[in-house]
């Protein structure tokens, strides 16, 4: 009976717990309500993806309505895997987060910054989950205002101006998303994306169309921080708390990233006009953009937070890179990116994490001698670093592997290479803190022990995943090549 | 003419331009809120200009057979209405911690202090 | 035991090793016992193998267990020029530990565990180097060889060893991914595979310039050859104690990256293809300029080390040389040299690392009249160089002559002459070192002219020995070697 709502639940129950939180007041326990509902929330979305790959698409509709005039929850493969990274992230930070709570936040706001991590995630989850396309904006909205109060929670006081940035340039690609939403319902009278996806082919001429495309891919790409409207990540991720900075960048992007998938590839059929010329005339280009230039400013940078924050921006250009391919490697490097960037970055941040509560700061010349004080929680950053490069047996390496053979069956010869040499630079940016804290000597009567166990803990669940999957792919690349060759095939899949 | 009976989307057209100029072109943070708001305004137009039916009436039953506008564009707005809202408290809220920590609310100094530090 | 445990242990016995290792740090003498144990376990398993590959045999190992990408597996395979890559690596591992112990302990070095532990996963990535069964497995395990090596570079810690670590990882890591990585994606489309086939993959299954450009992806990719330019590594990394000189960069590094340039040629491209298009010219051209000009630059340098890193430089071209050249005997003599150089040239730096030892001098002009205090050091230094030279009854003398004879055989006489040179040039270079200690007084007061003979610690000096006898010994074993390397170029029955 439960397992019939389950779509449902995924979204209820974080998002009931949230004003339970605020309610509750008292730290450790919110802390505790936020932990159980994030591991109920994997639970859920591990079933719901069993049962995905068992049985097909599900389809749930919100209050018995029927779609497409109700509100319908559309779980396929590509959903399903998304929801699962996105819970795995959350159910891994949170154990994380008590004690890098305790040591960066006031007290007094522990509760709402628990609630907002609930909300966080609610809409991280609806968004997933949904096939409604306003919903989708709804729980957009949701996800991102809750993210900004949880940057603006950070220590330093630049967090508060980097939440506003974000507030800003997010709500501006979050409106430009629902002025194409509107267009596209002016046009077909409907706002469910299996049935846009159905209705769209017949107009697909008409002007409308073409600008609510735009639009939506604007506003999608504000959001997924592609260059050059990357501009609020760095600043966000460098003085986010810890704990949020991991979160985030593990997981609101990817988000972004999917719902580019979405509205690419299933709502708008697969020779919509503008499509192939948006796709390979310019997202590719400005994805390669993206891999080399904030791979470059990433060396210059001194904070080794924002270091990883441009290098996330490169990342990002590795996912949109692939999906330019549109071909079934391709938009499989990119979905398989979306799982193993998760891991790594978001096991570099909890290491960054580890290390701020020990040292107290992230700057190039703070981390003197690290590797010597804190030796688990530096191996970590570093096999994390290693999946940046893509050195062989991290998932780094497969991703990287499924994306130049994405380059080179299509012929983009020129770009295999400058992706190769982009690693190289992955290389630099990555080796400097490693010789900075393996092969130099810590400063003068500086004393730093081991992180605590609650801390590392969560670290190397991610970190040794990402080992573990760059060994054993046959999850990881088996789920994200069957959710590429049906994204490629017809639209949201014919109805069950 | 077609173009003037089209003025509800000039009136848009307008509006989405300048909030979104305003959010540029000024420094002082309460004006980017405010330019902010102009324009989700503008999208709040947007759609209601859509939801009308020529010779639509207010959507409210009474029984007897007549056209009615599309309320779902209404229901819609009122969604993002709320969303918009939100948006510009919190936005107003951090605006007040900003002053708190810095003692003015325009962009250039805020940049300078964070440069000094 | 089965073929296909054997090389599985092959891979499992370092890998335990270094664990043990490292468990052992607080113990010095048990630390080292297992290494020199671990060492003899691994010699002793590969050893095992060897009768049923000289009849012919292929064990094959799917590592079904793993699986990295669906429809490429990871595969180990024996055959004859990886198990005789192995039996070289694995043996002179024994000895290498037994100069380790000696030099490091002579020394007084820092971390010592931190080195035993390296070593032994350097060494455990060697061997899966060495049984590699397709492209994908070469890859991990060459670039597991090249990460594993970068501590033992960078061991000292000072300022020059950072810089050569950076060097050395750089110049490697750009390689290996900028260019090696390409190459292998590129033959995985073309090809559909990226198993080692006798005859090679690549036969009509693409134009002669894609192949063109493989070869020059494969050639400047495999970093680890040294080819000119991308041989800059390998001076850079002379910064590392000599232990890891000796069998890094005389032995397993180098010689893992010849071994890698050699099993394409054969296994990819195919011996036959490659000489029928006559694509390997400009590579063999390239080779033969490397040889010459690292020799030249080798006369220059006082360092002894560095004279010997630019020597080893030259002579990995040799094996190049001999890949390029398309020919069986130019395969059989490259895979010979593998073996002659390796025993030659860890010879040599066993003998620096021991002077270094016992008088703390590193470059030649200071090392006159050593042979007065050093004589058993001097005398195998002159042993390993006369071997290096080509001159018989050495190794060396094989290895080269085959060289010759399969230039010779392809018609390049401008190569043959290039070999004939290349030895006048090694005469230049080694001579004069082993002529300076015998032949001229020690330098004004130095205190060695009356102290007699002052030798490096018995750990240091029963190695150098043992392979300098080993030129020696394999100058009569050469047939046998050259046997088993048929067996690469024969058609599979």
């Amino acid at each position: 009976m439960i397992s019939a709502h389950l779509p449902a639940l995924q979204v209820v129950v974080p998002l009931i717990a949230a004003p339970l939180c605020v309610i509750l007041r008292r730290g450790t326990w919110t802390w505790a309500l936020a932990l159980l509902v994030s591991w109920a929330s994997l639970a859920i979305s591990v079933v719901l993806l069993g049962q995905v790959l068992d049985d097909g698409p599900l389809s749930y509709a919100f209050g018995g309505w029927e779609p497409p005039w109700g509100i319908e929850y559309r779980v396929d493969v590509l959903n399903a895997y998304v929801l699962l990274i996105v819970s795995v992230v959350g159910a891994v930070v949170l154990p994380f987060a008590r004690r890098s709570v305790l040591e960066e936040i006031p007290e007094s706001q522990h509760s709402l910054f628990y609630a907002s991590f609930l909300l966080c995630l609610t809409g991280l989850l609806g968004v997933t989950i949904t096939g409604d396309a306003f919903n989708l904006f709804v729980f957009l909205e949701i996800s991102s205002l809750s993210s900004y109060v949880l940057i603006s929670l950070g220590r330093d006081r630049r967090a508060l101006h980097a939440a506003f940035q974000y507030l800003i340039l997010g709500t501006i690609g979050a409106t430009f998303i629902v002025i194409g939403i509107g267009m596209l319902y002016m046009a077909t009278g409907t706002l469910n994306m299996a049935d846009l996806a159905a209705r769209l082919p017949f107009v697909d001429e008409s002007r409308t169309v073409l600008v609510s495309f735009a639009f939506i891919t604007v506003g999608a790409t504000l959001k997924l921080a592609l260059f050059p409207l990357h501009f609020w990540l760095p600043n966000a991720y460098a003085y986010a708390p810890s704990a949020v900075t991991a979160f985030l960048a593990a997981t609101a992007t990817k988000v972004g990233v999917y719902i580019l998938l979405r509205f690419f590839f299933t709502v708008y059929s697969f020779d919509f006009p503008l499509k192939a010329i948006t796709l390979q005339g310019m997202l590719m280009p400005l994805s390669v953009i993206a891999v080399l230039v904030a791979s470059t400013v990433a060396i210059f940078e001194r904070n080794v937070k924002r270091m990883l924050a441009y290098s996330s921006v490169a990342q990002i250009g590795y996912m949109i890179l692939g999906l330019s391919f549109m071909s079934v490697t391709g938009v499989t490097a990119g979905i398989l990116h979306i799982f193993n960037h998760a891991l790594m970055k978001g096991g570099m941040f909890l290491a960054l994490g580890c290390i701020v509560l020990r040292l107290g700061s992230v700057e190039l010349d703070q981390l003197r001698g690290v590797g010597r004080r804190m030796p688990l929680t530096m191996f970590a950053f570093v096999l994390g670093g290693f999946g940046l490069i893509g050195i062989p047996l991290t998932s780094g390496f497969v991703s990287k592997w499924y994306l130049i053979l994405g380059a080179v069956e299509g012929d983009h010869w020129l770009i295999a290479v400058a992706m190769l040499f982009s690693s190289l630079l992955a290389l630099i940016y990555v080796w400097r803190v490693v010789e900075v804290a393996y092969l130099q000597a810590p400063p003068e009567g500086a004393k730093a022990e081991e992180a605590p166990l609650s801390m590392l803990i969560p670290t190397w669940v991610l970190i040794g995943a990402n080992v573990y999957f760059g060994i054993e792919t046959s999850l990881s690349v088996g789920v994200a090549q069957t959710a590429a060759e049906l994204l490629l095939d017809v639209g949201l899949g014919t109805s069950p | 003419m077609e173009l003037l009976g089209l003025y509800n989307y000039w009136i848009v057209v307008v509006l989405m331009m300048a909030g979104f100029y305003t959010v540029i072109a000024f420094d002082n943070l309460v004006k980017k809120i405010v330019g902010l708001t102009i324009f989700q305004t503008s999208v709040f137009i947007f759609y209601i200009s859509m939801a009308k039916v020529s010779g639509g009436t207010a959507p409210i039953l009474t029984g007897e057979p007549e056209v009615f506008s599309n309320p779902l564009p209404h229901v819609l707005i009122l969604t993002a209405i709320v969303v918009g809202i939100s948006t510009t408290a919190l936005g107003l809220a951090l605006i007040v911690r900003i002053r708190e920590a810095y003692g003015t609310i325009e962009e250039d100094e805020i940049q300078a202090q964070d440069d000094q530090q | 035991m089965t073929a296909e445990t054997k090389i599985i242990l092959s891979l499992l016995l370092p890998s335990l090793g270094a664990l043990l290792i490292s468990l052992c740090g607080r113990r010095p003498n048990l630390r080292e016992t297992v290494t020199i144990i671990t060492a003899a376990l691994l010699f002793g398993n590969v050893l095992l193998l060897l009768p049923e590959v000289a009849n012919g045999a292929r064990p094959v190992v799917n590592l079904s267990l793993v699986q990295i990408f669906p429809d490429v597996p990871i595969k180990l395979e024996v055959e004859p020029l990886g198990m005789m890559f192995a039996v070289i690596a694995s043996g002179l591992w024994i000895v290498n530990s037994l100069y380790s112990i000696g030099y490091m302990r002579g020394n007084q070095e820092q971390n010592q565990t931190r080195f035993y532990v390296c070593f032994a996963i350097a060494l455990a990535s060697t061997m899966g180097v060495a049984f590699a069964g397709n492209m994908l497995t070469l890859f991990i395990f060459y670039e597991a060889l090249t990460l594993s090596t970068y501590p033992l570079v960078t061991h000292k810690g000072t300022e020059d060893a950072k810089a050569g670590g950076r060097v050395y990882l750089g110049i490697l890591l750009s390689t290996s991914i900028g260019l090696l990585l390409l190459g292998v994606l590129a033959t995985w489309n073309i090809a559909g595979t990226l198993d080692f086939v006798p005859g090679g993959i690549l036969e009509g299954k693409a134009s002669e310039a894609v192949v063109g450009l493989l070869l020059f992806l494969y050639m400047f990719g495999i970093g680890k050859a040294a080819l000119m330019p991308i041989h800059r590594w390998l001076p850079s990394a002379m910064v590392a104690p000599t232990p890891v000189s000796a069998l890094l960069h005389a032995v397993a590094v180098v010689k893992a990256g010849v071994f890698t340039v050699l099993k394409v040629t054969v296994y990819i491209f195919g011996v036959d293809f490659l000489g029928q298009t006559g694509l390997s010219d400009w590579v063999a051209y390239i080779a033969a300029a490397t040889i010459l000009l690292a020799s030249l630059v080798a006369m220059t340098k006082d360092n002894l080390k560095a004279r010997l890193a630019y020597s080893t430089v030259s002579q990995l071209s040799y094996v190049v040389l001999g890949a390029m050249l398309a020919s069986t005997l130019g395969v059989i003599g490259g895979g010979m040299h593998i073996a002659m150089h390796a025993v030659g040239k860890i010879t040599l730096f066993f003998c620096a690392g021991a002077i270094y030892v016992a008088t703390h001098k590193t470059e030649i002009s200071e090392m006159t009249g050593i042979g007065r205090s050093m004589p058993i050091t001097m005398f195998a230094f002159f042993l390993g160089s006369l071997s290096i030279i080509g001159l018989p009854p050495f190794g060396g003398s094989w290895s080269k002559w085959y060289l010759a004879l399969g230039a010779a055989e392809t018609g390049q006489i401008l190569l043959v002459a290039v070999l004939m040179i290349s030895s006048l040039l090694n005469v230049a270079y080694l001579m004069p070192i082993v002529a300076r200690a015998f032949f001229l007084p020690p330098p004004e007061g130095d205190g060695t002219a009356a102290v007699g003979i002052r030798e490096a610690p018995m750990f240091c000096v029963v190695p150098l020995s043992i392979t300098a006898l080993g030129c020696l010994a394999l100058f009569f074993y050469a047939d046998a070697v050259y046997d088993f390397l048929t067996l690469l170029v024969t058609p599979q029955g």
